[in-house]
Protein backbone atom coordinates (compact mmCIF):
# COMPACT_ATOMS: atom_id res chain seq x y z
CA UNK A 1 0.00 0.00 0.00
CA UNK A 2 1.55 3.09 -1.42
CA UNK A 3 1.42 6.30 0.91
CA UNK A 4 3.33 8.58 -1.20
CA UNK A 5 2.45 7.82 -4.95
CA UNK A 6 3.61 10.17 -7.83
CA UNK A 7 2.22 9.70 -11.13
CA UNK A 8 3.59 10.66 -14.05
CA UNK A 9 4.92 14.12 -13.08
CA UNK A 10 7.17 16.39 -15.77
CA UNK A 11 8.69 19.50 -14.10
CA UNK A 12 9.01 22.59 -16.56
CA UNK A 13 10.00 25.84 -15.96
CA UNK A 14 9.12 28.37 -18.14
CA UNK A 15 7.25 28.23 -21.89
CA UNK A 16 6.16 25.20 -23.59
CA UNK A 17 8.40 26.28 -26.72
CA UNK A 18 11.32 27.63 -24.70
CA UNK A 19 11.51 26.68 -21.51
CA UNK A 20 13.09 23.79 -19.92
CA UNK A 21 12.24 20.49 -18.91
CA UNK A 22 13.84 19.70 -15.74
CA UNK A 23 11.72 16.25 -14.76
CA UNK A 24 10.02 14.23 -17.58
CA UNK A 25 7.19 11.53 -16.81
CA UNK A 26 8.17 10.17 -13.18
CA UNK A 27 6.54 7.72 -11.19
CA UNK A 28 7.21 6.17 -8.34
CA UNK A 29 5.57 5.08 -4.91
CA UNK A 30 6.89 5.14 -1.13
CA UNK A 31 5.66 2.89 1.30
CA UNK A 32 4.80 3.94 4.94
CA UNK A 33 7.77 3.89 7.25
CA UNK A 34 9.82 3.54 3.93
CA UNK A 35 12.97 5.24 3.66
CA UNK A 36 13.98 6.34 -0.07
CA UNK A 37 16.71 8.23 -1.33
CA UNK A 38 16.66 10.39 -4.43
CA UNK A 39 20.12 10.39 -5.72
CA UNK A 40 22.07 11.28 -9.04
CA UNK A 41 24.23 13.82 -10.38
CA UNK A 42 23.65 18.20 -9.76
CA UNK A 43 21.26 19.55 -11.98
CA UNK A 44 19.48 16.32 -12.26
CA UNK A 45 16.04 17.77 -10.58
CA UNK A 46 16.02 15.64 -7.60
CA UNK A 47 15.97 18.86 -5.40
CA UNK A 48 12.73 20.04 -7.83
CA UNK A 49 11.27 16.79 -6.79
CA UNK A 50 11.51 17.18 -3.51
CA UNK A 51 10.05 20.47 -3.26
CA UNK A 52 7.24 19.33 -5.75
CA UNK A 53 6.48 16.61 -2.92
CA UNK A 54 6.68 19.38 -0.41
CA UNK A 55 4.19 21.57 -2.25
CA UNK A 56 6.39 24.32 -2.83
CA UNK A 57 6.21 24.01 -6.51
CA UNK A 58 3.36 22.12 -8.47
CA UNK A 59 4.30 20.09 -11.04
CA UNK A 60 3.31 21.08 -14.97
CA UNK A 61 2.01 17.56 -15.49
CA UNK A 62 0.71 14.57 -13.30
CA UNK A 63 0.06 14.12 -9.67
CA UNK A 64 1.01 13.56 -6.38
CA UNK A 65 -1.05 11.63 -4.16
CA UNK A 66 0.00 11.77 -0.13
CA UNK A 67 -2.11 9.18 1.82
CA UNK A 68 -5.19 9.45 -0.26
CA UNK A 69 -4.88 13.56 -1.01
CA UNK A 70 -3.57 15.44 -3.72
CA UNK A 71 -0.84 17.45 -3.05
CA UNK A 72 -1.01 21.01 -4.22
CA UNK A 73 0.55 23.23 -1.54
CA UNK A 74 2.48 22.41 1.36
CA UNK A 75 1.06 21.14 4.78
CA UNK A 76 2.11 20.03 8.29
CA UNK A 77 1.85 15.89 7.21
CA UNK A 78 5.40 16.39 5.03
CA UNK A 79 8.28 17.91 7.29
CA UNK A 80 10.89 19.50 5.29
CA UNK A 81 14.60 19.61 6.47
CA UNK A 82 16.40 22.32 3.84
CA UNK A 83 20.10 21.82 2.81
CA UNK A 84 21.16 25.28 4.66
CA UNK A 85 19.29 24.42 7.54
CA UNK A 86 17.39 27.68 7.09
CA UNK A 87 17.16 28.84 10.67
CA UNK A 88 15.71 31.45 11.78
CA UNK A 89 18.56 33.44 12.88
CA UNK A 90 16.18 36.21 15.43
CA UNK A 91 15.02 33.25 17.08
CA UNK A 92 16.27 30.68 19.52
CA UNK A 93 16.76 27.05 18.57
CA UNK A 94 13.74 26.75 21.04
CA UNK A 95 11.73 29.50 19.11
CA UNK A 96 12.57 28.27 15.92
CA UNK A 97 11.25 24.70 16.68
CA UNK A 98 8.43 25.72 18.90
CA UNK A 99 7.22 28.31 15.90
CA UNK A 100 5.92 25.39 13.67
CA UNK A 101 4.74 23.29 17.20
CA UNK A 102 2.59 26.51 18.09
CA UNK A 103 1.26 26.61 14.27
CA UNK A 104 0.18 22.75 14.20
CA UNK A 105 -0.69 21.94 17.60
CA UNK A 106 -1.42 25.42 18.93
CA UNK A 107 -5.39 25.27 19.19
CA UNK A 108 -5.69 21.79 20.39
CA UNK A 109 -2.84 21.76 23.27
CA UNK A 110 -2.11 23.86 25.90
CA UNK A 111 0.93 26.41 26.24
CA UNK A 112 2.69 24.04 28.64
CA UNK A 113 1.97 20.98 26.14
CA UNK A 114 3.68 22.91 23.31
CA UNK A 115 7.00 23.58 25.70
CA UNK A 116 7.01 19.56 25.79
CA UNK A 117 6.70 18.73 22.61
CA UNK A 118 9.37 21.43 21.24
CA UNK A 119 11.64 19.83 24.01
CA UNK A 120 11.37 16.40 23.30
CA UNK A 121 11.96 17.18 19.70
CA UNK A 122 15.00 18.71 20.65
CA UNK A 123 16.05 16.51 23.17
CA UNK A 124 15.76 13.72 19.94
CA UNK A 125 18.62 15.23 18.45
CA UNK A 126 20.56 15.81 21.71
CA UNK A 127 20.50 19.53 22.21
CA UNK A 128 18.78 20.13 25.21
CA UNK A 129 21.61 21.99 26.29
CA UNK A 130 21.60 25.11 23.41
CA UNK A 131 17.75 25.90 23.65
CA UNK A 132 18.35 29.03 24.51
CA UNK A 133 21.00 29.38 21.78
CA UNK A 134 20.97 31.46 18.77
CA UNK A 135 21.64 30.19 15.36
CA UNK A 136 25.09 32.33 15.29
CA UNK A 137 26.02 30.66 18.59
CA UNK A 138 26.39 26.75 17.59
CA UNK A 139 27.91 25.14 14.87
CA UNK A 140 26.90 23.76 11.35
CA UNK A 141 25.63 20.31 12.62
CA UNK A 142 24.01 21.53 15.48
CA UNK A 143 21.97 23.67 13.03
CA UNK A 144 21.06 21.19 10.89
CA UNK A 145 20.01 18.95 14.26
CA UNK A 146 17.96 22.31 14.77
CA UNK A 147 16.60 21.85 11.09
CA UNK A 148 16.22 18.19 11.45
CA UNK A 149 13.97 18.85 15.35
CA UNK A 150 12.02 21.64 14.10
CA UNK A 151 10.94 19.27 10.56
CA UNK A 152 9.69 16.22 13.44
CA UNK A 153 8.25 18.26 16.16
CA UNK A 154 5.49 18.93 14.29
CA UNK A 155 4.85 14.77 13.47
CA UNK A 156 4.53 15.08 9.76
CA UNK A 157 3.47 11.98 8.28
CA UNK A 158 6.68 12.21 5.95
CA UNK A 159 10.04 13.81 6.14
CA UNK A 160 11.71 15.62 2.93
CA UNK A 161 15.34 16.08 3.53
CA UNK A 162 17.21 17.82 0.92
CA UNK A 163 21.15 17.06 1.09
CA UNK A 164 20.68 17.96 4.84
CA UNK A 165 24.36 17.23 5.74
CA UNK A 166 25.78 18.44 2.01
CA UNK A 167 27.32 21.83 3.77
CA UNK A 168 28.71 19.84 6.59
CA UNK A 169 32.79 18.35 7.56
CA UNK A 170 33.08 14.68 7.06
CA UNK A 171 33.22 13.77 10.85
CA UNK A 172 29.60 16.03 11.54
CA UNK A 173 28.01 14.31 8.43
CA UNK A 174 29.01 10.95 9.55
CA UNK A 175 27.58 11.30 13.28
CA UNK A 176 24.50 12.96 12.14
CA UNK A 177 24.00 10.18 9.61
CA UNK A 178 24.02 8.09 12.52
CA UNK A 179 21.90 9.74 14.22
CA UNK A 180 19.59 10.07 11.68
CA UNK A 181 19.18 6.60 11.16
CA UNK A 182 18.60 5.71 15.55
CA UNK A 183 15.72 8.79 15.01
CA UNK A 184 14.33 7.21 11.98
CA UNK A 185 14.28 3.63 14.08
CA UNK A 186 12.62 5.25 16.91
CA UNK A 187 10.13 7.44 15.14
CA UNK A 188 9.15 4.79 11.75
CA UNK A 189 9.43 7.92 9.77
CA UNK A 190 8.54 8.04 6.54
CA UNK A 191 11.42 9.41 4.55
CA UNK A 192 12.16 10.77 1.00
CA UNK A 193 15.84 12.14 1.30
CA UNK A 194 18.10 13.78 -1.71
CA UNK A 195 21.83 13.50 -1.50
CA UNK A 196 24.64 12.83 -3.60
CA UNK A 197 26.75 10.93 -1.33
CA UNK A 198 26.63 6.82 -2.07
CA UNK A 199 27.90 5.97 1.28
CA UNK A 200 25.18 8.29 3.06
CA UNK A 201 22.51 6.60 0.69
CA UNK A 202 23.53 2.59 0.99
CA UNK A 203 23.36 3.37 5.18
CA UNK A 204 20.00 4.86 5.17
CA UNK A 205 17.90 3.77 2.50
CA UNK A 206 15.52 1.37 2.01
CA UNK A 207 15.25 2.14 -1.72
CA UNK A 208 17.74 4.17 -3.77
CA UNK A 209 16.35 5.76 -6.78
CA UNK A 210 19.22 6.96 -9.91
CA UNK A 211 18.06 9.83 -11.59
CA UNK A 212 19.50 10.12 -15.19
CA UNK A 213 20.73 13.46 -15.74
CA UNK A 214 19.05 16.23 -16.68
CA UNK A 215 17.39 18.33 -18.80
CA UNK A 216 14.12 15.97 -19.09
CA UNK A 217 15.42 13.83 -16.59
CA UNK A 218 13.96 10.83 -15.47
CA UNK A 219 14.36 7.45 -13.02
CA UNK A 220 17.37 5.58 -14.31
CA UNK A 221 17.27 2.68 -11.80
CA UNK A 222 16.16 1.38 -8.47
CA UNK A 223 18.28 -0.44 -6.29
CA UNK A 224 16.82 -2.37 -3.00
CA UNK A 225 18.67 -1.84 0.11
CA UNK A 226 18.44 -5.27 1.72
CA UNK A 227 20.70 -4.51 4.49
CA UNK A 228 20.05 -5.41 8.21
CA UNK A 229 19.32 -2.61 10.69
CA UNK A 230 21.12 -1.05 12.39
CA UNK A 231 23.79 -0.49 10.18
CA UNK A 232 27.03 -0.18 11.05
CA UNK A 233 29.30 2.38 9.30
CA UNK A 234 32.67 0.01 9.91
CA UNK A 235 30.76 -3.45 9.28
CA UNK A 236 29.73 -2.45 6.28
CA UNK A 237 32.50 -1.93 5.00
CA UNK A 238 33.39 -5.66 4.29
CA UNK A 239 30.18 -6.25 3.71
CA UNK A 240 29.58 -8.10 0.20
CA UNK A 241 25.93 -6.88 -0.08
CA UNK A 242 26.88 -3.33 0.56
CA UNK A 243 29.97 -3.88 -1.89
CA UNK A 244 27.24 -5.07 -4.40
CA UNK A 245 25.13 -2.16 -4.03
CA UNK A 246 27.79 0.38 -3.94
CA UNK A 247 29.11 -0.90 -7.66
CA UNK A 248 25.71 -0.58 -8.73
CA UNK A 249 25.62 2.63 -7.77
CA UNK A 250 28.79 3.70 -8.67
CA UNK A 251 28.21 2.43 -12.43
CA UNK A 252 25.27 3.68 -12.54
CA UNK A 253 26.34 7.54 -11.82
CA UNK A 254 29.78 7.12 -13.25
CA UNK A 255 29.29 5.47 -16.48
CA UNK A 256 25.86 5.14 -17.46
CA UNK A 257 25.64 8.81 -16.30
CA UNK A 258 28.86 9.78 -16.97
CA UNK A 259 29.00 13.91 -17.21
CA UNK A 260 29.75 15.37 -20.05
CA UNK A 261 32.85 17.38 -19.83
CA UNK A 262 31.61 20.72 -19.49
CA UNK B 1 75.90 41.43 23.22
CA UNK B 2 73.17 39.90 22.48
CA UNK B 3 72.98 39.65 18.91
CA UNK B 4 76.22 37.30 18.60
CA UNK B 5 74.70 34.71 20.97
CA UNK B 6 71.98 33.70 18.18
CA UNK B 7 74.36 34.58 15.01
CA UNK B 8 73.85 30.85 13.96
CA UNK B 9 71.06 30.98 10.95
CA UNK B 10 68.33 29.76 11.94
CA UNK B 11 64.87 30.28 10.17
CA UNK B 12 62.44 30.38 13.37
CA UNK B 13 64.36 32.76 15.09
CA UNK B 14 63.93 35.02 12.28
CA UNK B 15 60.63 34.21 12.05
CA UNK B 16 59.88 35.45 15.75
CA UNK B 17 62.59 38.56 15.34
CA UNK B 18 60.43 39.84 12.26
CA UNK B 19 57.00 38.76 13.45
CA UNK B 20 57.89 40.74 17.07
CA UNK B 21 59.15 44.29 15.08
CA UNK B 22 56.09 43.71 12.64
CA UNK B 23 53.55 44.01 15.55
CA UNK B 24 56.11 46.78 16.79
CA UNK B 25 55.29 48.39 13.51
CA UNK B 26 51.94 47.66 13.27
CA UNK B 27 51.27 49.11 17.00
CA UNK B 28 52.95 52.25 16.05
CA UNK B 29 50.57 52.76 13.22
CA UNK B 30 48.04 52.03 14.93
CA UNK B 31 49.74 55.10 17.56
CA UNK B 32 50.14 57.03 14.74
CA UNK B 33 46.60 56.82 12.85
CA UNK B 34 45.23 58.41 16.49
CA UNK B 35 48.27 61.07 16.97
CA UNK B 36 48.07 61.99 13.10
CA UNK B 37 44.46 63.02 13.48
CA UNK B 38 45.53 65.20 16.59
CA UNK B 39 48.91 67.03 14.78
CA UNK B 40 46.27 67.56 12.05
CA UNK B 41 44.13 68.99 14.25
CA UNK B 42 46.95 71.31 16.17
CA UNK B 43 48.24 72.44 12.82
CA UNK B 44 44.72 73.59 11.80
CA UNK B 45 44.24 75.74 14.70
CA UNK B 46 47.45 76.88 14.41
CA UNK B 47 47.29 77.97 10.67
CA UNK B 48 43.70 79.20 11.59
CA UNK B 49 45.62 81.49 14.59
CA UNK B 50 48.08 82.52 12.07
CA UNK B 51 45.64 83.17 9.48
CA UNK B 52 43.35 85.45 11.92
CA UNK B 53 46.59 87.17 13.51
CA UNK B 54 46.95 88.74 9.94
CA UNK B 55 43.63 89.65 9.29
CA UNK B 56 42.66 91.38 12.49
CA UNK B 57 45.63 94.29 11.15
CA UNK B 58 43.86 94.78 7.88
CA UNK B 59 41.52 96.84 9.95
CA UNK B 60 37.07 96.30 9.44
CA UNK B 61 36.59 94.11 6.52
CA UNK B 62 32.78 93.82 5.65
CA UNK B 63 31.72 90.65 3.78
CA UNK B 64 30.14 91.43 0.69
CA UNK B 65 27.05 89.53 1.15
CA UNK B 66 26.37 91.10 4.35
CA UNK B 67 26.84 94.46 2.64
CA UNK B 68 24.14 93.62 -0.28
CA UNK B 69 21.79 92.36 2.67
CA UNK B 70 22.17 95.37 4.41
CA UNK B 71 23.06 98.11 1.80
CA UNK B 72 25.00 101.23 2.86
CA UNK B 73 25.25 100.79 6.23
CA UNK B 74 27.54 98.01 6.14
CA UNK B 75 30.56 100.12 5.78
CA UNK B 76 30.14 102.15 9.05
CA UNK B 77 29.67 98.72 10.53
CA UNK B 78 32.81 97.66 13.31
CA UNK B 79 35.58 95.05 12.15
CA UNK B 80 34.55 91.30 11.11
CA UNK B 81 37.45 89.70 10.23
CA UNK B 82 37.63 85.97 10.95
CA UNK B 83 37.63 85.46 14.95
CA UNK B 84 41.12 83.63 16.65
CA UNK B 85 40.47 80.03 17.61
CA UNK B 86 41.22 81.50 20.98
CA UNK B 87 38.47 84.36 20.55
CA UNK B 88 36.13 81.20 19.12
CA UNK B 89 36.92 78.68 22.14
CA UNK B 90 36.44 81.61 24.85
CA UNK B 91 33.25 82.20 23.08
CA UNK B 92 32.27 78.86 23.10
CA UNK B 93 32.90 78.16 26.75
CA UNK B 94 30.76 81.41 27.47
CA UNK B 95 28.08 80.18 25.46
CA UNK B 96 28.08 76.18 26.91
CA UNK B 97 27.94 78.18 30.40
CA UNK B 98 24.86 79.95 29.81
CA UNK B 99 23.42 77.08 27.53
CA UNK B 100 20.39 76.99 29.05
CA UNK B 101 19.86 80.56 30.18
CA UNK B 102 16.78 81.88 29.32
CA UNK B 103 16.18 85.49 29.55
CA UNK B 104 13.00 86.74 27.82
CA UNK B 105 12.24 85.53 23.87
CA UNK B 106 15.74 86.87 22.31
CA UNK B 107 18.07 85.52 24.67
CA UNK B 108 17.54 81.93 25.65
CA UNK B 109 20.40 79.92 25.57
CA UNK B 110 22.32 77.96 23.09
CA UNK B 111 21.01 74.74 24.66
CA UNK B 112 17.39 75.72 24.36
CA UNK B 113 18.03 76.70 20.36
CA UNK B 114 19.68 73.07 20.09
CA UNK B 115 16.38 71.71 21.86
CA UNK B 116 13.95 73.11 19.78
CA UNK B 117 15.51 71.83 16.45
CA UNK B 118 16.41 68.59 18.16
CA UNK B 119 12.14 68.62 18.94
CA UNK B 120 11.03 69.43 15.99
CA UNK B 121 13.10 67.10 14.00
CA UNK B 122 12.04 64.07 16.65
CA UNK B 123 8.75 65.21 15.85
CA UNK B 124 8.34 65.02 11.77
CA UNK B 125 10.85 61.95 12.39
CA UNK B 126 8.54 60.05 14.23
CA UNK B 127 6.06 61.02 12.13
CA UNK B 128 7.74 59.59 9.17
CA UNK B 129 9.08 56.66 10.61
CA UNK B 130 5.04 55.79 11.50
CA UNK B 131 3.84 56.15 8.26
CA UNK B 132 6.83 54.98 6.34
CA UNK B 133 7.29 51.51 8.18
CA UNK B 134 3.80 50.48 7.68
CA UNK B 135 3.83 51.81 3.65
CA UNK B 136 6.98 50.64 2.79
CA UNK B 137 5.79 46.89 4.15
CA UNK B 138 2.75 47.29 2.26
CA UNK B 139 4.82 48.38 -1.00
CA UNK B 140 7.06 45.79 -0.47
CA UNK B 141 4.36 43.15 0.25
CA UNK B 142 2.18 44.17 -2.84
CA UNK B 143 3.56 44.50 -6.07
CA UNK B 144 0.49 45.98 -7.32
CA UNK B 145 0.69 48.54 -4.94
CA UNK B 146 4.31 49.41 -5.42
CA UNK B 147 3.46 49.70 -8.81
CA UNK B 148 0.89 52.10 -8.59
CA UNK B 149 3.22 54.48 -6.37
CA UNK B 150 6.41 54.30 -7.15
CA UNK B 151 5.85 57.05 -10.04
CA UNK B 152 4.71 59.36 -6.86
CA UNK B 153 7.78 58.46 -5.00
CA UNK B 154 10.05 58.71 -7.72
CA UNK B 155 8.83 62.35 -8.78
CA UNK B 156 8.13 63.51 -4.99
CA UNK B 157 11.66 61.88 -3.93
CA UNK B 158 14.02 64.40 -5.41
CA UNK B 159 12.18 67.51 -4.83
CA UNK B 160 14.51 69.72 -2.13
CA UNK B 161 12.51 69.80 1.18
CA UNK B 162 13.08 73.56 1.16
CA UNK B 163 10.75 73.74 -1.69
CA UNK B 164 7.44 72.86 0.09
CA UNK B 165 8.69 75.93 2.91
CA UNK B 166 6.27 77.83 1.34
CA UNK B 167 3.58 76.14 0.36
CA UNK B 168 3.52 74.23 3.80
CA UNK B 169 3.42 77.97 5.30
CA UNK B 170 0.46 78.73 3.16
CA UNK B 171 -1.65 76.15 3.95
CA UNK B 172 -0.38 74.92 7.53
CA UNK B 173 -0.79 79.11 8.20
CA UNK B 174 2.25 77.71 11.01
CA UNK B 175 5.84 78.41 10.61
CA UNK B 176 6.52 75.90 13.52
CA UNK B 177 4.14 73.12 12.00
CA UNK B 178 5.46 73.55 8.53
CA UNK B 179 9.00 73.58 10.05
CA UNK B 180 7.86 69.83 11.32
CA UNK B 181 6.45 68.89 7.79
CA UNK B 182 9.24 70.07 6.25
CA UNK B 183 11.20 67.17 8.63
CA UNK B 184 8.61 64.83 7.82
CA UNK B 185 8.83 65.02 3.98
CA UNK B 186 12.49 65.08 3.75
CA UNK B 187 12.65 62.07 5.96
CA UNK B 188 10.25 59.64 4.75
CA UNK B 189 11.80 58.72 1.87
CA UNK B 190 14.99 56.83 2.81
CA UNK B 191 12.94 55.02 5.53
CA UNK B 192 9.81 54.16 2.82
CA UNK B 193 12.81 52.91 0.18
CA UNK B 194 14.62 50.86 2.63
CA UNK B 195 11.62 48.94 4.47
CA UNK B 196 9.67 48.40 1.07
CA UNK B 197 13.21 46.80 -0.16
CA UNK B 198 13.83 45.36 3.01
CA UNK B 199 9.98 43.32 3.15
CA UNK B 200 10.38 42.08 -1.02
CA UNK B 201 13.94 40.88 0.35
CA UNK B 202 13.23 38.71 2.23
CA UNK B 203 15.21 35.36 2.02
CA UNK B 204 13.61 32.84 -0.05
CA UNK B 205 14.81 30.05 1.97
CA UNK B 206 13.06 31.66 5.25
CA UNK B 207 10.11 32.07 3.29
CA UNK B 208 9.75 28.74 2.27
CA UNK B 209 10.43 27.78 5.86
CA UNK B 210 7.11 29.63 6.30
CA UNK B 211 5.52 27.81 3.76
CA UNK B 212 5.93 24.46 4.63
CA UNK B 213 5.33 25.12 8.60
CA UNK B 214 2.02 26.31 6.89
CA UNK B 215 2.19 29.62 9.17
CA UNK B 216 -0.39 31.99 9.06
CA UNK B 217 -0.25 35.56 7.10
CA UNK B 218 0.15 37.42 10.45
CA UNK B 219 2.55 35.15 11.96
CA UNK B 220 4.38 35.08 8.54
CA UNK B 221 4.83 38.84 8.86
CA UNK B 222 5.26 39.44 12.29
CA UNK B 223 7.80 36.12 12.87
CA UNK B 224 9.62 36.11 9.87
CA UNK B 225 9.00 39.45 7.66
CA UNK B 226 9.28 41.68 9.83
CA UNK B 227 12.76 40.96 11.89
CA UNK B 228 14.31 39.51 8.63
CA UNK B 229 13.69 43.42 7.30
CA UNK B 230 14.34 45.37 10.71
CA UNK B 231 18.24 45.38 9.70
CA UNK B 232 16.91 47.38 6.12
CA UNK B 233 14.40 49.58 7.92
CA UNK B 234 17.37 50.30 10.95
CA UNK B 235 19.43 51.74 7.52
CA UNK B 236 16.51 53.77 6.33
CA UNK B 237 16.28 55.11 9.91
CA UNK B 238 19.59 56.69 10.00
CA UNK B 239 19.85 57.83 6.61
CA UNK B 240 16.38 59.72 7.44
CA UNK B 241 17.92 61.15 10.58
CA UNK B 242 21.41 62.78 9.12
CA UNK B 243 18.68 63.99 6.57
CA UNK B 244 16.44 65.38 9.03
CA UNK B 245 19.29 66.93 11.00
CA UNK B 246 20.38 68.53 7.63
CA UNK B 247 17.19 69.81 6.81
CA UNK B 248 16.01 71.40 9.86
CA UNK B 249 19.09 74.02 10.09
CA UNK B 250 17.95 75.42 6.71
CA UNK B 251 14.49 75.33 7.74
CA UNK B 252 15.13 77.34 10.48
CA UNK B 253 16.81 79.70 8.94
CA UNK B 254 13.69 80.63 7.04
CA UNK B 255 10.92 80.30 9.30
CA UNK B 256 12.36 79.69 13.04
CA UNK B 257 12.14 81.99 15.78
CA UNK B 258 14.34 79.47 17.90
CA UNK B 259 16.37 76.49 17.08
CA UNK B 260 20.06 76.40 16.04
CA UNK B 261 19.27 77.23 12.44
CA UNK B 262 18.21 80.51 13.69
CA UNK B 263 20.73 81.11 16.46
CA UNK B 264 23.26 80.70 13.46
CA UNK B 265 21.25 83.40 11.19
CA UNK B 266 20.08 85.96 14.05
CA UNK B 267 24.12 85.83 15.59
CA UNK B 268 24.95 86.13 11.57
CA UNK B 269 22.90 89.38 11.45
CA UNK B 270 24.76 90.64 14.94
CA UNK B 271 27.83 89.72 13.31
CA UNK B 272 28.75 87.62 15.90
CA UNK B 273 30.98 85.53 13.69
CA UNK B 274 32.50 83.03 17.06
CA UNK B 275 29.04 82.55 18.04
CA UNK B 276 28.09 80.99 14.53
CA UNK B 277 31.53 78.85 14.40
CA UNK B 278 30.47 77.39 17.65
CA UNK B 279 27.10 76.57 16.43
CA UNK B 280 28.33 74.92 13.32
CA UNK B 281 30.66 72.91 15.85
CA UNK B 282 27.34 72.01 17.60
CA UNK B 283 25.25 70.86 15.12
CA UNK B 284 28.57 68.31 13.19
CA UNK B 285 28.56 67.17 16.91
CA UNK B 286 24.37 66.48 17.41
CA UNK B 287 24.64 65.20 13.71
CA UNK B 288 27.27 62.42 15.02
CA UNK B 289 25.66 61.59 17.99
CA UNK B 290 22.35 61.49 16.30
CA UNK B 291 23.74 59.02 13.60
CA UNK B 292 26.03 56.98 16.01
CA UNK B 293 22.45 56.37 18.41
CA UNK B 294 20.89 55.08 15.45
CA UNK B 295 23.46 53.04 14.79
CA UNK B 296 23.67 51.36 17.72
CA UNK B 297 19.69 51.38 18.25
CA UNK B 298 20.27 49.44 14.40
CA UNK B 299 22.84 46.80 16.04
CA UNK B 300 20.89 45.87 18.73
CA UNK B 301 17.85 45.41 17.09
CA UNK B 302 19.01 43.44 14.03
CA UNK B 303 19.70 39.59 14.48
CA UNK B 304 23.11 38.40 13.94
CA UNK B 305 24.08 35.48 11.26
Amino acid sequence: MAFLTLQDISMRFGSRERGFLALDRVSLSVAEGEFVTLIGHSGCGKSTLLNLIAGLMVPSAGRIMCDGRVIDRPGPDRGVVFQNHSLLPWMTCYENVLLGVRQVFGKTLSPAELRDKVEASLSLVHLDHAMAKYPHEISGGMKQRVGIARALAIEPRILLMDEPFGALDALTRASLQDELARIVEATRSTVVMVTHDVDEALLLSDRIVMMTNGPGARIGEIASVALPRPRDRLALATDSEYADCRARLLQFLYLKQRRQAA
Amino acid sequence: MRRTNISIPCRGVADVASRDQLRILAGRLLGTSAAASFILLILLVFAWHLGTMGGSQTGPAVDSEYAKLIGQAAGSQPASAIPSPTAVIGRGVELVRDAFDSQGPNGIGIGWHLLHSLGRVLLGYVLAVLVAVPLGFAIGLSPRLYGALNPFIQVLRPISPLAWMPLALYTLKDSAASAIFIIFISSIWPILINTAAGALGVRRDWLNVAKVLGLSPITKLTRIVFPAAVPMIMTGMRISIGVAWFVIVAAEMVVGQNGIGFFIWNEWNNLQIASMIVAVALIGIVGLSLDQALAWAGQRLSFQE
